[in-house]
Protein backbone atom coordinates (compact mmCIF):
# COMPACT_ATOMS: atom_id res chain seq x y z
CA UNK A 1 0.00 0.00 0.00
CA UNK A 2 2.57 2.26 -0.80
CA UNK A 3 0.26 3.98 -3.20
CA UNK A 4 -1.69 5.27 -0.12
CA UNK A 5 1.20 7.66 0.87
CA UNK A 6 0.99 9.18 -2.40
CA UNK A 7 -1.77 11.03 -2.30
CA UNK A 8 -1.73 12.96 -4.68
CA UNK A 9 -2.32 12.36 -8.76
CA UNK A 10 -4.22 9.42 -7.68
CA UNK A 11 -6.96 8.44 -10.12
CA UNK A 12 -10.28 10.09 -8.83
CA UNK A 13 -12.06 6.89 -8.53
CA UNK A 14 -10.36 5.96 -5.66
CA UNK A 15 -11.38 7.57 -2.57
CA UNK A 16 -7.97 9.23 -1.89
CA UNK A 17 -8.36 12.21 0.42
CA UNK A 18 -6.60 15.45 -1.13
CA UNK A 19 -5.31 17.88 0.67
CA UNK A 20 -7.14 21.36 -1.31
CA UNK A 21 -5.66 23.83 0.90
CA UNK A 22 -2.34 22.72 -0.68
CA UNK A 23 -4.10 23.19 -3.77
CA UNK A 24 -5.06 26.64 -3.15
CA UNK A 25 -1.56 27.38 -1.89
CA UNK A 26 -0.63 26.27 -5.36
CA UNK A 27 -3.16 28.59 -6.84
CA UNK A 28 -1.89 31.58 -5.45
CA UNK A 29 1.21 31.64 -5.91
CA UNK A 30 1.17 30.24 -9.94
CA UNK A 31 -1.02 33.00 -10.40
CA UNK A 32 1.65 35.69 -8.56
CA UNK A 33 4.42 34.00 -11.10
CA UNK A 34 2.01 34.30 -13.75
CA UNK A 35 1.98 37.73 -13.37
CA UNK A 36 5.24 38.61 -12.92
CA UNK A 37 6.07 36.24 -15.73
CA UNK A 38 3.38 37.74 -18.30
CA UNK A 39 4.40 41.43 -17.30
CA UNK A 40 7.74 41.22 -18.74
CA UNK A 41 6.19 39.91 -22.08
CA UNK A 42 7.57 42.22 -25.44
CA UNK A 43 4.15 43.83 -26.12
CA UNK A 44 5.10 43.47 -29.78
CA UNK A 45 3.95 39.76 -28.81
CA UNK A 46 0.73 39.72 -27.19
CA UNK A 47 -0.58 37.66 -29.84
CA UNK A 48 1.74 34.83 -29.89
CA UNK A 49 1.58 35.40 -26.02
CA UNK A 50 -2.12 34.13 -26.17
CA UNK A 51 -1.70 31.35 -28.63
CA UNK A 52 0.88 30.22 -26.39
CA UNK A 53 -0.92 30.35 -23.07
CA UNK A 54 -3.53 28.91 -24.49
CA UNK A 55 -2.10 25.65 -25.69
CA UNK A 56 0.02 25.33 -22.15
CA UNK A 57 -3.69 25.76 -20.42
CA UNK A 58 -4.56 22.99 -22.53
CA UNK A 59 -2.20 20.97 -20.27
CA UNK A 60 -6.29 20.29 -19.28
CA UNK A 61 -5.44 17.13 -21.60
CA UNK A 62 -4.15 14.92 -18.81
CA UNK A 63 -7.47 15.38 -16.67
CA UNK A 64 -9.49 14.11 -19.96
CA UNK A 65 -6.80 11.22 -20.19
CA UNK A 66 -7.61 9.96 -17.06
CA UNK A 67 -11.43 10.24 -17.70
CA UNK A 68 -10.90 8.82 -21.21
CA UNK A 69 -8.76 5.99 -20.51
CA UNK A 70 -10.40 4.64 -16.80
CA UNK A 71 -12.53 1.75 -15.82
CA UNK A 72 -15.36 4.00 -16.13
CA UNK A 73 -19.00 4.03 -17.69
CA UNK A 74 -18.77 4.56 -21.35
CA UNK A 75 -20.95 7.70 -21.11
CA UNK A 76 -18.62 9.11 -18.83
CA UNK A 77 -15.62 8.27 -20.80
CA UNK A 78 -17.32 9.24 -23.95
CA UNK A 79 -17.32 12.77 -22.29
CA UNK A 80 -14.39 12.58 -21.22
CA UNK A 81 -12.82 11.83 -25.30
CA UNK A 82 -14.34 14.53 -26.13
CA UNK A 83 -12.72 16.80 -24.20
CA UNK A 84 -9.23 15.28 -24.89
CA UNK A 85 -10.03 16.08 -28.74
CA UNK A 86 -10.87 19.86 -27.95
CA UNK A 87 -7.74 20.20 -25.60
CA UNK A 88 -5.57 18.50 -28.20
CA UNK A 89 -6.88 20.42 -30.83
CA UNK A 90 -5.72 23.39 -28.56
CA UNK A 91 -2.45 21.66 -28.12
CA UNK A 92 -1.74 20.94 -31.91
CA UNK A 93 -3.04 24.22 -33.67
CA UNK A 94 -1.69 26.78 -30.30
CA UNK A 95 1.72 25.52 -30.53
CA UNK A 96 2.07 24.99 -34.15
CA UNK A 97 0.45 29.04 -34.98
CA UNK A 98 2.61 30.43 -32.13
CA UNK A 99 5.72 29.29 -33.52
CA UNK A 100 4.69 30.18 -36.93
CA UNK A 101 4.33 33.75 -35.96
CA UNK A 102 7.16 34.12 -33.58
CA UNK A 103 9.28 32.86 -36.55
CA UNK A 104 7.83 36.45 -38.90
CA UNK A 105 9.54 38.63 -36.19
CA UNK A 106 13.20 39.57 -37.51
CA UNK A 107 15.61 42.23 -36.99
CA UNK A 108 16.10 42.83 -40.00
CA UNK B 1 6.96 3.73 -8.97
CA UNK B 2 4.45 5.19 -11.48
CA UNK B 3 3.15 7.52 -9.38
CA UNK B 4 6.50 9.00 -8.60
CA UNK B 5 7.12 9.74 -12.18
CA UNK B 6 3.77 11.35 -12.60
CA UNK B 7 4.97 13.92 -9.71
CA UNK B 8 8.09 14.29 -10.76
CA UNK B 9 7.10 15.07 -14.54
CA UNK B 10 4.09 17.92 -12.98
CA UNK B 11 7.10 18.95 -11.49
CA UNK B 12 8.71 19.12 -14.69
CA UNK B 13 6.40 20.60 -16.48
CA UNK B 14 5.60 23.20 -14.50
CA UNK B 15 8.92 24.71 -14.97
CA UNK B 16 9.33 24.40 -18.37
CA UNK B 17 5.90 26.18 -18.91
CA UNK B 18 6.84 28.76 -16.44
CA UNK B 19 10.48 28.97 -18.57
CA UNK B 20 8.61 29.31 -21.92
CA UNK B 21 6.61 32.17 -20.80
CA UNK B 22 9.52 33.77 -19.29
CA UNK B 23 11.20 33.99 -22.96
CA UNK B 24 8.70 35.42 -24.25
CA UNK B 25 10.58 38.31 -22.65
CA UNK B 26 11.80 38.98 -25.95
CA UNK B 27 11.44 38.18 -30.16
CA UNK B 28 15.14 36.54 -29.87
CA UNK B 29 14.05 34.01 -27.37
CA UNK B 30 10.07 33.73 -28.00
CA UNK B 31 10.68 30.49 -30.34
CA UNK B 32 12.84 28.51 -27.16
CA UNK B 33 9.93 29.57 -25.23
CA UNK B 34 7.55 27.03 -28.09
CA UNK B 35 10.27 24.44 -27.47
CA UNK B 36 9.94 24.83 -24.16
CA UNK B 37 6.05 24.47 -24.15
CA UNK B 38 6.05 21.34 -26.32
CA UNK B 39 8.68 19.56 -24.20
CA UNK B 40 6.47 19.98 -21.14
CA UNK B 41 3.20 18.86 -22.58
CA UNK B 42 5.14 16.21 -23.96
CA UNK B 43 5.99 14.73 -20.53
CA UNK B 44 3.50 15.23 -18.57
CA UNK B 45 0.78 13.47 -21.42
CA UNK B 46 3.09 10.53 -21.41
CA UNK B 47 3.51 10.32 -17.82
CA UNK B 48 -0.17 10.52 -17.18
CA UNK B 49 -0.95 7.80 -20.08
CA UNK B 50 1.46 5.13 -18.74
CA UNK B 51 -0.04 5.25 -15.07
CA UNK B 52 -1.88 2.45 -13.87
CA UNK B 53 -5.50 3.51 -13.71
CA UNK B 54 -5.89 4.35 -17.94
CA UNK B 55 -7.20 0.68 -18.90
CA UNK B 56 -8.76 1.99 -22.08
CA UNK B 57 -6.57 3.31 -24.83
CA UNK B 58 -8.69 3.12 -27.91
CA UNK B 59 -10.22 6.34 -27.64
CA UNK B 60 -7.35 8.09 -26.71
CA UNK B 61 -5.42 7.41 -29.86
CA UNK B 62 -8.65 8.35 -31.34
CA UNK B 63 -9.45 11.65 -29.70
CA UNK B 64 -5.35 12.82 -30.41
CA UNK B 65 -5.64 11.79 -34.21
CA UNK B 66 -8.63 14.15 -34.34
CA UNK B 67 -7.19 16.57 -32.33
CA UNK B 68 -4.33 16.81 -34.72
CA UNK B 69 -6.39 16.51 -38.20
CA UNK B 70 -8.41 19.74 -36.89
CA UNK B 71 -5.83 21.26 -35.26
CA UNK B 72 -2.71 21.37 -37.67
CA UNK B 73 -5.39 23.45 -40.21
CA UNK B 74 -6.49 25.57 -37.82
CA UNK B 75 -3.01 26.33 -36.94
CA UNK B 76 -2.68 27.46 -41.06
CA UNK B 77 -5.05 30.15 -41.22
CA UNK B 78 -4.14 33.82 -42.73
CA UNK B 79 -3.09 35.94 -40.02
CA UNK B 80 -5.84 38.32 -40.45
CA UNK B 81 -8.16 35.20 -39.04
CA UNK B 82 -5.96 34.89 -35.64
CA UNK B 83 -8.81 36.75 -33.49
CA UNK B 84 -11.30 34.13 -34.47
CA UNK B 85 -8.71 31.53 -34.30
CA UNK B 86 -7.76 32.45 -30.51
CA UNK B 87 -11.41 33.02 -29.74
CA UNK B 88 -12.25 28.97 -30.99
CA UNK B 89 -9.46 27.96 -29.14
CA UNK B 90 -10.72 29.41 -25.67
CA UNK B 91 -13.99 27.61 -26.62
CA UNK B 92 -12.42 24.63 -26.76
CA UNK B 93 -10.39 24.75 -24.01
CA UNK B 94 -14.19 25.77 -22.01
CA UNK B 95 -15.94 22.82 -23.46
CA UNK B 96 -12.95 20.68 -22.27
CA UNK B 97 -13.38 21.81 -18.75
CA UNK B 98 -17.53 22.04 -18.63
CA UNK B 99 -17.43 18.13 -20.07
CA UNK B 100 -14.44 16.60 -17.89
CA UNK B 101 -17.04 18.41 -14.85
CA UNK B 102 -19.68 17.01 -16.08
CA UNK B 103 -18.30 13.51 -16.53
CA UNK B 104 -17.10 14.15 -12.70
CA UNK B 105 -20.07 14.85 -11.26
CA UNK B 106 -22.23 11.82 -12.73
CA UNK B 107 -19.92 9.52 -11.73
CA UNK B 108 -19.59 10.76 -8.43
CA UNK B 109 -23.55 10.43 -8.49
CA UNK B 110 -23.38 7.20 -10.03
CA UNK B 111 -20.16 5.60 -8.52
CA UNK B 112 -19.16 6.78 -5.89
CA UNK B 113 -21.06 9.40 -3.96
CA UNK B 114 -18.31 9.89 -1.21
CA UNK B 115 -16.47 11.99 -3.93
CA UNK B 116 -18.88 14.50 -3.71
CA UNK B 117 -17.33 16.51 -0.67
CA UNK B 118 -18.35 20.29 0.04
CA UNK B 119 -15.41 21.43 -1.77
CA UNK B 120 -14.99 19.09 -4.58
CA UNK B 121 -18.24 19.23 -5.63
CA UNK B 122 -17.85 23.40 -4.85
CA UNK B 123 -14.87 23.11 -7.59
CA UNK B 124 -16.82 21.09 -10.17
CA UNK B 125 -19.48 23.85 -10.23
CA UNK B 126 -17.43 26.50 -11.29
CA UNK B 127 -15.37 24.53 -13.37
CA UNK B 128 -18.39 23.71 -14.98
CA UNK B 129 -19.91 27.61 -15.07
CA UNK B 130 -17.10 28.59 -16.33
CA UNK B 131 -16.34 26.00 -18.67
CA UNK B 132 -19.80 26.07 -20.71
CA UNK B 133 -20.07 29.68 -20.78
CA UNK B 134 -16.59 30.78 -22.13
CA UNK B 135 -17.65 27.76 -24.26
CA UNK B 136 -20.79 29.30 -25.90
CA UNK B 137 -19.18 33.13 -25.25
CA UNK B 138 -16.02 32.57 -27.21
CA UNK B 139 -17.86 30.50 -29.85
CA UNK B 140 -20.27 33.77 -30.65
CA UNK B 141 -16.95 35.95 -30.40
CA UNK B 142 -15.23 33.91 -33.15
CA UNK B 143 -18.62 34.01 -35.41
CA UNK B 144 -18.70 37.76 -34.71
CA UNK B 145 -14.49 37.96 -35.93
CA UNK B 146 -15.86 35.30 -38.86
CA UNK B 147 -18.58 37.51 -39.68
CA UNK B 148 -20.19 34.36 -39.75
CA UNK B 149 -24.33 35.98 -40.98
CA UNK B 150 -26.38 34.47 -38.23
CA UNK B 151 -24.86 35.97 -35.72
CA UNK B 152 -25.60 40.09 -35.61
CA UNK B 153 -22.09 41.97 -36.26
CA UNK B 154 -23.71 44.95 -34.43
CA UNK B 155 -24.27 45.28 -30.59
CA UNK B 156 -27.67 43.85 -29.93
CA UNK B 157 -29.25 45.49 -26.83
CA UNK B 158 -32.71 45.97 -25.16
CA UNK B 159 -34.53 47.18 -22.48
CA UNK B 160 -33.48 45.24 -19.11
CA UNK B 161 -30.42 43.31 -20.71
CA UNK B 162 -27.93 43.73 -17.97
CA UNK B 163 -30.70 42.55 -15.52
CA UNK B 164 -31.31 39.57 -17.63
CA UNK B 165 -27.60 38.45 -17.93
CA UNK B 166 -27.50 38.87 -14.45
CA UNK B 167 -30.25 37.07 -13.59
CA UNK B 168 -29.45 34.23 -15.63
CA UNK B 169 -26.10 34.11 -13.90
CA UNK B 170 -27.08 34.50 -10.20
CA UNK B 171 -29.85 31.53 -11.19
CA UNK B 172 -26.87 29.19 -12.47
CA UNK B 173 -24.91 30.12 -9.04
CA UNK B 174 -27.94 29.40 -7.07
CA UNK B 175 -28.45 26.09 -8.24
CA UNK B 176 -25.16 25.53 -7.82
CA UNK B 177 -25.13 26.08 -3.85
CA UNK B 178 -28.07 24.22 -3.94
CA UNK B 179 -26.62 21.40 -5.78
CA UNK B 180 -22.88 21.84 -3.15
CA UNK B 181 -25.33 21.58 -0.22
CA UNK B 182 -27.34 18.42 -1.27
CA UNK B 183 -25.14 16.69 -3.84
CA UNK B 184 -26.89 13.35 -4.17
CA UNK B 185 -30.27 14.04 -3.59
CA UNK B 186 -33.01 12.73 -5.69
CA UNK B 187 -33.56 15.99 -7.99
CA UNK B 188 -29.81 16.80 -8.07
CA UNK B 189 -28.96 15.58 -11.20
CA UNK B 190 -31.50 17.64 -12.69
CA UNK B 191 -30.35 20.78 -11.09
CA UNK B 192 -26.82 20.01 -12.60
CA UNK B 193 -28.39 19.88 -15.75
CA UNK B 194 -29.91 23.58 -15.41
CA UNK B 195 -26.83 24.70 -14.48
CA UNK B 196 -25.08 23.84 -17.12
CA UNK B 197 -28.02 25.06 -19.69
CA UNK B 198 -28.24 28.51 -17.82
CA UNK B 199 -24.55 28.55 -18.22
CA UNK B 200 -24.47 28.08 -22.14
CA UNK B 201 -27.62 30.78 -22.27
CA UNK B 202 -25.63 33.36 -20.17
CA UNK B 203 -22.08 33.10 -22.46
CA UNK B 204 -24.54 33.78 -25.07
CA UNK B 205 -25.90 36.57 -23.94
CA UNK B 206 -22.75 38.03 -22.61
CA UNK B 207 -21.27 38.50 -25.78
CA UNK B 208 -24.48 39.38 -28.10
CA UNK B 209 -24.31 43.06 -26.87
CA UNK B 210 -20.86 43.53 -27.70
CA UNK B 211 -19.20 45.13 -30.94
CA UNK B 212 -16.15 45.16 -33.19
CA UNK B 213 -13.43 47.50 -31.14
CA UNK B 214 -14.41 46.15 -27.78
CA UNK B 215 -12.94 42.48 -29.22
CA UNK B 216 -9.46 42.67 -28.05
CA UNK B 217 -10.81 43.31 -24.38
CA UNK B 218 -13.40 40.63 -24.72
CA UNK B 219 -10.93 38.18 -25.96
CA UNK B 220 -8.47 38.52 -23.21
CA UNK B 221 -11.25 38.18 -20.97
CA UNK B 222 -12.25 34.91 -22.29
CA UNK B 223 -8.74 34.41 -22.17
CA UNK B 224 -8.57 34.57 -18.44
CA UNK B 225 -12.11 32.40 -18.21
CA UNK B 226 -10.31 29.46 -20.10
CA UNK B 227 -7.76 29.51 -17.72
CA UNK B 228 -9.54 29.89 -14.26
CA UNK B 229 -12.04 26.69 -15.70
CA UNK B 230 -8.53 24.53 -15.94
CA UNK B 231 -7.54 25.85 -12.77
CA UNK B 232 -11.31 24.48 -11.19
CA UNK B 233 -10.66 21.26 -13.36
CA UNK B 234 -7.08 21.08 -11.90
CA UNK B 235 -9.49 21.28 -7.97
CA UNK B 236 -11.88 19.16 -8.95
CA UNK B 237 -9.37 16.45 -10.10
CA UNK B 238 -6.61 17.39 -7.60
CA UNK B 239 -3.69 17.96 -10.10
CA UNK B 240 -1.60 20.33 -8.94
CA UNK B 241 0.03 20.89 -12.70
CA UNK B 242 -3.27 21.64 -14.16
CA UNK B 243 -4.08 24.33 -11.16
CA UNK B 244 -0.56 25.71 -11.99
CA UNK B 245 -1.15 26.13 -15.83
CA UNK B 246 -4.75 27.25 -15.78
CA UNK B 247 -3.45 30.05 -13.19
CA UNK B 248 -0.82 31.23 -15.65
CA UNK B 249 -3.05 31.36 -18.23
CA UNK B 250 -5.82 33.36 -16.35
CA UNK B 251 -3.00 35.87 -15.23
CA UNK B 252 -2.21 36.04 -19.12
CA UNK B 253 -5.14 37.04 -19.59
CA UNK B 254 -6.26 39.05 -16.99
CA UNK B 255 -3.07 41.48 -17.41
CA UNK B 256 -3.95 41.22 -21.22
CA UNK B 257 -7.29 42.41 -20.11
CA UNK B 258 -6.00 45.03 -17.91
CA UNK B 259 -4.02 46.73 -20.91
CA UNK B 260 -6.68 46.51 -23.35
CA UNK B 261 -9.07 48.47 -20.79
CA UNK B 262 -6.64 51.60 -19.90
CA UNK B 263 -5.75 51.29 -23.66
CA UNK B 264 -9.88 52.47 -24.11
CA UNK B 265 -10.01 54.44 -20.48
CA UNK B 266 -12.97 51.62 -19.96
CA UNK B 267 -13.78 49.59 -16.63
CA UNK B 268 -14.17 45.57 -16.77
CA UNK B 269 -18.23 46.00 -16.13
CA UNK B 270 -18.55 48.72 -18.69
CA UNK B 271 -17.06 46.72 -21.63
CA UNK B 272 -19.06 43.61 -20.52
CA UNK B 273 -22.45 45.74 -19.50
CA UNK B 274 -21.73 48.44 -21.50
CA UNK B 275 -22.78 47.92 -25.01
CA UNK B 276 -20.27 50.39 -26.67
CA UNK B 277 -21.49 51.13 -29.94
CA UNK B 278 -24.64 51.63 -29.20
CA UNK B 279 -25.15 54.82 -27.36
CA UNK B 280 -23.95 57.20 -29.65
CA UNK B 281 -25.56 60.41 -28.51
CA UNK B 282 -23.48 62.41 -31.29
CA UNK B 283 -22.48 65.59 -30.32
CA UNK B 284 -23.72 68.41 -32.64
CA UNK B 285 -21.07 69.68 -33.94
CA UNK B 286 -21.11 73.30 -34.80
CA UNK B 287 -19.90 73.93 -38.97
CA UNK B 288 -18.90 70.89 -40.54
CA UNK B 289 -15.01 71.58 -41.70
CA UNK B 290 -14.38 70.94 -45.23
CA UNK B 291 -11.95 67.43 -45.85
CA UNK B 292 -9.40 68.38 -48.26
CA UNK B 293 -8.20 65.75 -50.38
CA UNK B 294 -4.78 64.91 -51.87
CA UNK B 295 -3.46 63.72 -54.71
CA UNK B 296 -1.44 60.43 -54.80
CA UNK B 297 1.90 62.64 -56.56
CA UNK B 298 1.32 64.91 -53.95
CA UNK B 299 1.30 62.65 -51.34
CA UNK B 300 3.88 60.88 -52.80
CA UNK B 301 6.08 64.33 -52.73
CA UNK B 302 5.48 65.21 -48.92
CA UNK B 303 6.60 61.61 -48.15
CA UNK B 304 9.68 61.96 -50.37
CA UNK B 305 10.94 65.35 -48.78
CA UNK B 306 10.20 63.66 -45.22
CA UNK B 307 13.15 63.11 -42.95
CA UNK B 308 10.64 61.00 -39.99
CA UNK B 309 7.33 59.12 -41.32
CA UNK B 310 5.12 57.36 -38.71
CA UNK B 311 3.01 55.54 -40.09
CA UNK B 312 -0.14 54.27 -37.78
CA UNK B 313 -1.92 51.26 -39.05
CA UNK B 314 -5.09 50.22 -37.59
CA UNK B 315 -8.06 47.49 -38.10
CA UNK B 316 -8.90 48.55 -41.80
CA UNK B 317 -5.11 47.90 -43.12
CA UNK B 318 -5.79 44.63 -41.82
CA UNK B 319 -9.33 44.32 -43.28
CA UNK B 320 -7.74 45.93 -46.80
CA UNK B 321 -4.71 42.82 -46.60
CA UNK B 322 -2.54 46.53 -47.03
CA UNK B 323 0.21 45.48 -45.41
CA UNK B 324 2.42 43.87 -47.91
CA UNK B 325 1.88 47.17 -49.42
CA UNK B 326 2.94 48.94 -47.07
CA UNK B 327 5.74 46.88 -46.64
CA UNK B 328 6.87 48.06 -50.19
CA UNK B 329 6.03 51.86 -48.85
CA UNK B 330 8.26 50.96 -46.40
CA UNK B 331 11.49 49.82 -48.61
CA UNK B 332 10.83 52.94 -50.79
CA UNK B 333 10.96 55.36 -48.07
CA UNK B 334 13.77 53.43 -46.35
CA UNK B 335 15.91 53.48 -49.37
CA UNK B 336 15.57 57.36 -49.77
CA UNK B 337 17.01 57.36 -46.05
CA UNK B 338 13.78 58.17 -44.33
CA UNK B 339 12.99 57.11 -41.38
CA UNK B 340 9.87 55.18 -41.09
CA UNK B 341 8.54 54.04 -37.74
CA UNK B 342 5.16 52.28 -37.39
CA UNK B 343 2.73 53.89 -34.30
CA UNK B 344 0.74 50.63 -32.92
CA UNK B 345 -1.90 51.26 -30.84
CA UNK B 346 -2.56 49.15 -27.86
CA UNK B 347 -6.47 48.15 -29.35
CA UNK B 348 -5.50 48.08 -33.06
CA UNK B 349 -6.86 45.66 -34.33
CA UNK B 350 -9.35 42.80 -33.40
CA UNK B 351 -6.79 40.96 -30.46
CA UNK B 352 -3.81 42.21 -28.75
CA UNK B 353 -1.06 42.37 -30.55
CA UNK B 354 -2.72 42.10 -33.96
CA UNK B 355 -0.81 44.42 -35.90
CA UNK B 356 2.65 43.20 -34.57
CA UNK B 357 1.75 40.04 -36.01
CA UNK B 358 0.63 41.28 -39.49
CA UNK B 359 3.38 44.05 -39.72
CA UNK B 360 5.62 41.15 -39.09
CA UNK B 361 4.22 38.81 -41.89
CA UNK B 362 4.84 41.24 -44.22
CA UNK B 363 8.47 41.60 -43.32
CA UNK B 364 8.49 44.88 -41.36
CA UNK B 365 11.62 44.84 -38.69
CA UNK B 366 10.30 44.76 -35.33
CA UNK B 367 12.55 47.34 -34.33
CA UNK B 368 10.38 49.47 -36.91
CA UNK B 369 7.58 49.24 -34.58
CA UNK B 370 6.83 51.50 -31.71
CA UNK B 371 4.40 51.56 -28.55
CA UNK B 372 2.10 54.48 -28.32
CA UNK B 373 3.63 56.14 -24.92
CA UNK B 374 7.23 55.74 -26.72
CA UNK B 375 6.44 57.57 -29.87
CA UNK B 376 4.38 59.98 -28.69
CA UNK B 377 7.00 61.96 -27.02
CA UNK B 378 7.90 62.11 -31.01
CA UNK B 379 5.42 63.08 -32.89
CA UNK B 380 6.29 66.85 -32.90
CA UNK B 381 9.10 66.02 -35.19
CA UNK B 382 7.39 63.55 -37.17
CA UNK B 383 7.26 65.30 -40.89
CA UNK B 384 4.79 62.85 -41.88
CA UNK B 385 1.85 60.91 -40.04
CA UNK B 386 0.61 58.31 -42.42
CA UNK B 387 -2.75 57.08 -41.02
CA UNK B 388 -3.86 53.54 -42.96
CA UNK B 389 -7.46 52.35 -41.72
CA UNK B 390 -6.94 53.69 -38.22
CA UNK B 391 -9.88 56.20 -36.44
CA UNK B 392 -10.78 56.02 -33.49
CA UNK B 393 -6.55 55.53 -32.02
CA UNK B 394 -6.19 58.96 -33.30
CA UNK B 395 -9.35 61.23 -32.82
CA UNK B 396 -8.27 63.86 -30.94
CA UNK B 397 -11.96 64.60 -29.93
CA UNK B 398 -10.41 61.77 -26.91
CA UNK B 399 -8.99 64.70 -25.20
CA UNK B 400 -11.46 66.65 -24.20
CA UNK B 401 -15.06 65.94 -25.79
CA UNK B 402 -17.09 64.90 -22.25
CA UNK B 403 -20.29 63.24 -24.14
CA UNK B 404 -17.94 61.49 -26.99
CA UNK B 405 -17.82 57.89 -25.96
CA UNK B 406 -14.44 57.36 -26.32
CA UNK B 407 -13.41 60.11 -24.05
CA UNK B 408 -10.04 59.77 -22.10
CA UNK B 409 -9.18 56.77 -24.39
CA UNK B 410 -5.44 57.64 -24.55
CA UNK B 411 -4.42 58.05 -28.47
CA UNK B 412 -1.67 58.20 -30.98
CA UNK B 413 -1.12 62.13 -31.16
CA UNK B 414 -0.70 62.20 -35.17
CA UNK B 415 -2.58 65.52 -34.80
CA UNK B 416 0.86 66.95 -33.57
CA UNK B 417 2.75 65.66 -36.32
CA UNK B 418 3.99 68.11 -39.32
CA UNK B 419 1.58 66.72 -41.63
CA UNK B 420 -1.35 64.50 -41.84
CA UNK B 421 -2.00 62.30 -44.28
CA UNK B 422 -5.01 59.79 -43.56
CA UNK B 423 -5.99 57.04 -46.22
CA UNK B 424 -9.53 56.32 -45.48
CA UNK B 425 -12.06 54.21 -47.50
CA UNK B 426 -15.25 56.15 -47.11
CA UNK B 427 -16.64 59.52 -46.15
CA UNK B 428 -18.29 57.85 -43.22
CA UNK B 429 -17.51 58.61 -39.83
CA UNK B 430 -15.46 55.71 -37.22
CA UNK B 431 -17.17 52.79 -35.62
CA UNK B 432 -18.15 54.83 -33.15
CA UNK B 433 -20.00 56.92 -35.15
CA UNK B 434 -17.83 59.92 -34.19
CA UNK B 435 -17.06 62.44 -36.29
CA UNK B 436 -12.86 62.81 -36.53
CA UNK B 437 -11.73 65.81 -36.46
CA UNK B 438 -8.11 64.66 -37.30
CA UNK B 439 -9.58 64.88 -40.88
CA UNK B 440 -10.56 68.26 -41.24
CA UNK B 441 -7.63 69.50 -39.17
CA UNK B 442 -5.72 72.48 -41.58
CA UNK B 443 -2.31 70.15 -42.21
CA UNK B 444 -4.07 67.51 -42.94
CA UNK B 445 -4.71 65.90 -46.51
CA UNK B 446 -7.10 62.66 -47.08
CA UNK B 447 -6.77 59.99 -49.16
CA UNK B 448 -10.06 58.40 -50.08
CA UNK B 449 -10.28 54.98 -51.87
CA UNK B 450 -9.30 51.32 -50.46
CA UNK B 451 -6.19 51.01 -48.44
CA UNK B 452 -4.10 48.49 -50.60
CA UNK B 453 -5.12 50.39 -53.81
CA UNK B 454 -4.07 53.70 -52.13
CA UNK B 455 -0.57 52.56 -51.30
CA UNK B 456 0.14 50.29 -54.10
CA UNK B 457 -0.39 53.55 -56.28
CA UNK B 458 1.76 55.65 -53.22
CA UNK B 459 4.49 52.78 -54.29
CA UNK B 460 4.33 53.14 -58.11
CA UNK B 461 4.49 57.23 -57.85
CA UNK B 462 7.66 56.52 -55.41
CA UNK B 463 9.42 53.86 -57.22
CA UNK B 464 8.62 55.39 -60.79
CA UNK B 465 9.55 58.72 -59.72
CA UNK B 466 12.81 58.02 -58.61
CA UNK B 467 13.17 61.26 -56.50
CA UNK B 468 14.90 62.97 -59.25
CA UNK B 469 12.65 65.80 -59.12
Amino acid sequence: MIVGFLTLQAAPAEAVPVDYWSMVFVFVLATFIGLGVIRRVSRLLYTPLMSLTNAISAIAVVGSIVVTGADYPQVIRLLGAVALFASMTNIVSGFLITDRMLKMFKKQ
Amino acid sequence: MTHSVAELAAVLATALFILSLYWMNDPKTARHGVTAGVTGMLVAVLATWIQPAIVHHGWILLAIVAGFMVGVPLSLVPLTAVPQRTALSHAFGGLAAGLVGTAEYFLGLTENPAQLTTFRTSAIVAEVILGFLTFTGSLMAAGKLQEVKWIPQRPVTYPGQNVVNIGVLLGAVALGVLVVVHPIAAWSGQAFYAIVGLAVLFGVLLIIPIGGADMPTVISILNSYAGLSAVAMGFVLGNKLLVTAGALDGSSGLILSIIMCRAMNRSFGNVLFGAFGTVQKTVATGEQKAWKQETVEGAAQLLEQASLVVVIPGYGMAVAQAQHKVRELYDQLTKRGITVKFAIHPVAGRMPGHMNVLLAEANIPYTALAEMDDINPEMPQCDVALVIGANDVVNPAARYAKGSPIYGMPIIDADKAKTVLAIKRSKNPGFAGIDNELYVQDNTWMLFGDAKAVVGELVKQLAGGGGLH
